[in-house]
């Protein structure tokens, strides 16, 4: 391991502090973290921005739009944009700031880019039928003891090592 | 005491503020840790790497153990948070689907915003490839309406849905976390010099 790695905190710190955060979060807002809320609102404003009309057809997407308020102004949104300011931060404080696609040397970056492609489209179908993601399901679920939080996370990490049989010539 | 927004301690109309605040915090913690990395995450599953495991791990306890102890001390009031409702179906086949999609795309929402944020264009292509599955759910939603409704359990706990009491559930789950963590670090000084770098 070369030392560029070594910039990386300790994990049992960093769980720490994102544990701390969580509480905080709690004890601010009420709820917890999340992310692919902000996906989701995404996809909301930009069909509503096309055809506003199938977007309040929708049984879905109608669930999400109201008169009062702008699709994209929703809570998780702001953290979204929250999370890319303070992962920038981040990486520019390590020198790790570069345009890449990182990959194994044992594949390509267009294999690489493909299953990308692949994996957030699983994601983001997912995320949605699971009514949330790693953070705002299985994570802060976890927290305030919900079933569903740990059940979300068994199916994750359980079919995760179920199946990375098969996509070991990705990354090893 | 808190929650502080619900009970309007701080006025609503900071929420967007703080929302970006909270936002920046969690970029910050979960780039820092290396959650930038698919390399680095996908280890979880070739135990060449345990960073999910340790840092997930570690905050989940931390933040049950927190929350549990706020309850306690009367400093939370724990019948104002939010508990996502379980959905037995929708959480066992949305969580597989996501399953799948961690070990291909080598991340979730979170974490590709992240490496996005530090200019990897893999972590770009994940969040696009998000929308697109997010549009495909919403189009066939009519189809999906019944697995996404179905075996609606309301915001149950899980020590309810065991039959044992909180703080058991909390004792047993710091358990297994430290257990986790041994077994990690014992299979990863197994792998260590086959270990990729970054």
């Amino acid at each position: 391991m070369n030392d560029r790695s070594n910039k990386y905190i300790n994990p049992y710190l960093g769980g720490f502090l994102l544990g701390l955060l969580l509480l905080v979060t709690f004890f601010i807002t009420g709820r917890g973290l999340g992310a692919s809320g902000a996906t989701k609102s995404t996809v909301v404003t930009a069909v509503d921005a096309v055809s506003h009309s199938h977007a309040t057809k929708s049984a879905y997407y109608s669930k999400f739009i109201s008169d009062d308020q702008h699709p994209m102004n929703t809570w998780l949104t702001f953290e979204v944009l929250g999370i890319l300011a303070g992962a920038f931060l981040s990486g520019a404080l390590a020198g790790r700031l570069r345009f890449k696609t990182e990959h194994s040397p044992k594949i390509t970056s267009k294999t690489r880019l493909l299953a990308a492609a692949g994996g957030g489209i699983l994601f983001g179908f997912g995320s949605q039928l699971g009514r949330g993601c790693t953070s705002g399901a299985a994570l802060s679920g976890m927290a305030t003891l919900s079933t569903a939080g740990f059940v979300t996370m068994l199916a994750i990490f359980g079919t995760g090592f179920i199946v990375a049989y098969f996509f070991r010539k990705l990354w090893i | 005491m808190g929650p502080l927004i619900p009970q309007e301690i701080i006025d609503p109309q900071w929420n967007s503020v703080i929302a970006l605040l909270i936002g920046m915090a969690f970029g910050y913690i979960l780039e820092s840790s290396g959650f930038s990395s698919s390399r680095k995450l996908a280890g979880v599953f070739y135990g060449y790497d345990f960073v999910v495991l340790k840092v997930f791990f570690t905050a989940a306890i931390t933040a049950a153990l927190g929350l549990y102890y706020f309850d306690y001390a009367g400093w939370i009031d724990g019948n104002l948070l939010y508990i996502n409702p379980t959905y037995l179906t929708g959480a066992l086949v949305g969580g597989v689907v996501m399953g799948i999609g961690f070990v291909l795309g080598g991340f979730c929402p979170g974490t590709s915003t992240c490496a996005a944020a530090i200019g990897k264009i893999d972590g770009w292509v994940f969040w696009g490839g998000m929308l697109v599955g997010v549009f495909i759910f919403s189009e066939f939603f009519p189809l999906l309406q019944e697995v996404y409704t179905s075996n609606a359990l309301g915001p149950i706990r899980v020590y309810e849905s065991l039959g044992i009491n909180a703080s058991t559930f909390i004792m047993i789950l710091i358990v297994v976390a430290l257990a986790a963590f041994y077994v990690a670090s014992m299979i990863q000084k197994k792998i260590r010099p086959k270990r990729v770098e970054f």
